[in-house]
């Protein structure tokens, strides 16, 4: 009986060791200590905090991505439309005098949820370039609807005089970012939660089938669209409570959360980091995120530089990103030990 | 309005003609070997760049800028399908994109580097300057020009692809690249002269563009949506389709920011979303 499957509760009685199971969905040690990573960065750099939560919203920003596309494989490049939506539901909310920030994320989460569940539709036909094509115009889209709805979003200055009530009536968002930090840092670690309960469902391992060969899978009874639909929804959603999250802690929205920029910098955070494994997406936007706080403070043209050398590269010669090279090498090393025993 | 209307057409069919000459070859590269290319742009400025340049620091006039165009991107295209881009034609679109959203990056910092954030200036030849009169319209001579270049370029293109061995060795490996090799067409040597073609042309059109689209190093993303839209909507691998996409999203673009100015590009992404969702493959693309 093999432990894994059995400490999961899902093997049935006189199952093969072998037989294709479930992913486990236990916490393992390395997850902990991540998250304990991110408890520790509190205390240790204080003065940091509001670059800190910073982090968190994008981590977030990019699980959301990385549920469409390194799960389902759906190759978006306009994904900030739904991020947008949340930080200006949010902000929208805060302006016209209800600042309470619970339910402000929740509205911002559905707001999400229905521009994702409406433009799904669009975005499931066809192949990669339509795709790609019909994400980009929708966030394009918005951005210029964001733009010349001045009166509304406040164009181009975008939206001032969020005014953020305490959380839950305690702790109110102050300039150091501490209640922003632990703020976005439960906002992330329970919608993580989710995430993860998500793939690792029979949902999510159609998902992959979807990915992996999107004609055998109505073979053996999958929908696709549908499940295709249910999971941008679901990433729309969290994308949205990501910017309302960022709408709430900055107490400001800009233009620029629909911004092309926004979706190409996400794709290229979840990529650097390892498409596919949630993680990836996490430590794509601290790495991205930390080094262009220490780069760009040197000149913001040398950075673009070499963030476009490290993403040939890592194109070219790490498939897969961080996660998927640190794989690489565990499986390496592990392959000489057998050689050498 | 008749006179307008005359004018906002013939300015759209210009503006289309330089779209079309542009992302020519980013619609066969991606029907030839089903390429993802965001870079493509960055051909189109190394030509813009080649041609200011040379008329800047050469003083050579405009119109013999232009072939120098054609070749410098020509040029820059064929080393970088050789040592990068033919490494990943089997990788999966999103590689793709990262790999070449990565080279656009490299390529506006280090153009920025070299030639300043600042538009580039160009001095066209006084009889490209001012208007012609033709039945009681002023057209523009720079645009009348532009596409009667367009035009020639579009027929000697048509000619090569009809008429010669090699348009036929691209034909069939459009069609069908395993069975092309099977034939004994050097497929790999078809690939890499059709990319070092549409880059050179991407570089014609960079140089012919200066005065229409302007010219400073965010170029290649400034564009990037239109190129990729004449690929999208005219289907990828057609002359036809590409031409007849660069036209529509020409004359729509031009007659939007003409009648409507208060709702800027809103328009051109309204349709390019309308046209993906009503022709997934393009108008004439023939793979769904």
């Amino acid at each position: 009986m093999s432990g894994g499957a059995a400490a999961a509760g899902r093997a049935l009685p006189g199952r093969p060791d072998d037989a294709p199971a479930l992913p486990s969905d236990r916490w393992r040690a390395l997850e902990i200590a991540f998250w304990l990573l991110v408890v520790a960065a509190f205390f240790v750099f204080p003065q940091h905090r509001v670059l800190g939560s910073q982090i968190l919203i994008t981590g977030l920003f990019a699980l959301s991505l990385d549920l469409i596309l390194g799960y389902a494989g759906i190759v978006s490049l306009g994904h900030a439309a739904y991020f947008g939506m949340g930080a200006y539901t949010a902000g929208l909310l805060a302006v016209h005098g209800w600042g309470e920030p619970l339910s402000g994320l929740l509205a911002a989460g559905l707001a999400g949820a229905i521009a994702g569940y409406a433009t799904s539709f669009l975005v499931v036909r066809g192949a990669d370039l339509a795709r790609l094509m019909v994400t980009l115009g929708i966030g394009l889209m918005l951005y210029e609807a964001a733009n010349q709805l001045g009166s509304i979003t406040g164009g181009a200055d975008g939206l001032s005089g969020v005014a953020m009530w305490k959380v839950l009536g305690l702790w109110s968002f102050d300039l150091a970012g501490t209640t922003a930090y632990v703020y976005s840092a439960v906002v992330l670690f329970l919608l993580f939660v989710v995430a993860r309960r998500i793939v690792a469902s029979p949902f999510g391992l159609s998902l992959r089938g979807v990915r992996e060969n999107v004609k055998r899978m109505p073979a053996i009874g999958a929908p696709v669209a549908r499940r295709l639909v249910a999971i941008y929804t679901v990433s729309a959603a969290m994308a949205g409570v990501a910017g309302g999250v960022l709408a709430q802690t900055t107490q400001f929205v800009g233009l620029d959360v629909f911004g092309f920029p926004r979706s190409a910098d996400l794709m290229i955070m979840l990529v650097l980091g390892g498409a596919g494994r949630l993680y990836g997406g996490l430590l794509g936007a601290a790495v991205f995120m930390i080094a262009h706080h220490l780069l760009s403070d040197l000149n913001p043209i040398y950075w673009q530089f070499w963030l476009g050398l490290l993403l040939v590269v890592v194109v070219l010669f790490a498939r897969g990103g961080i996660l998927g090279a640190a794989d690489t090498l565990v499986r390496r090393a592990a392959a000489r030990r057998a050689r050498t025993r | 309005m008749i006179g307008n209307l005359a004018g906002v057409l013939f300015d759209g069919i210009a503006y289309g003609s330089l779209l079309f000459v542009i992302s020519i070859g980013l619609s066969v590269t991606m029907g030839l070997m089903n390429f993802v290319n965001l870079a493509h742009g960055a051909f189109a400025m190394v030509g813009g760049y080649a041609c200011v340049l040379l008329m800047t620091r050469a003083g050579l006039p405009f119109l013999a800028t232009l072939p120098v165009a054609f070749a410098a991107a020509a040029l820059a295209g064929i080393v970088l399908e050789r040592t990068l881009y033919q490494r990943l034609y089997k990788a999966t679109h999103l590689d793709q994109v990262m790999f070449s959203i990565g080279l656009v990056f490299m390529a506006v910092a280090a153009t920025t580097y070299f030639f300043g954030p600042s538009q580039q200036p160009v001095r066209l030849p006084d009889f490209l300057r001012g208007q012609v009169q033709v039945a009681g319209l002023g057209l523009g001579a720079y645009r009348l020009f532009l596409i009667a270049v367009v035009a020639l370029v579009t027929v000697a293109l048509h000619l090569t692809m009809t008429r010669t061995r090699f348009g036929a060795q691209v034909r069939a490996a459009v069609d069908n690249a395993v069975a092309a090799a099977g034939l004994g067409i050097d497929v790999h040597r078809v690939f890499g002269v059709t990319f070092a073609l549409g880059s050179g042309l991407a570089g014609l059109g960079g140089g012919l563009g200066i005065d229409v689209l302007g010219l400073d190093p965010t170029f290649p993303l400034k564009y990037m949506v239109y190129f990729l839209l004449v690929v999208a909507i005219g289907g990828a691998g057609t002359i036809k389709g590409g031409l007849v996409a660069a036209m529509i999203l020409g004359i729509c673009d031009v007659a939007g920011k003409y009648y409507v100015p208060q709702v800027g590009s809103f328009i051109i992404y309204f349709l390019m979303v309308v046209l993906m969702i009503a022709f997934p493959a393009g108008l004439y693309g023939r793979r769904a």
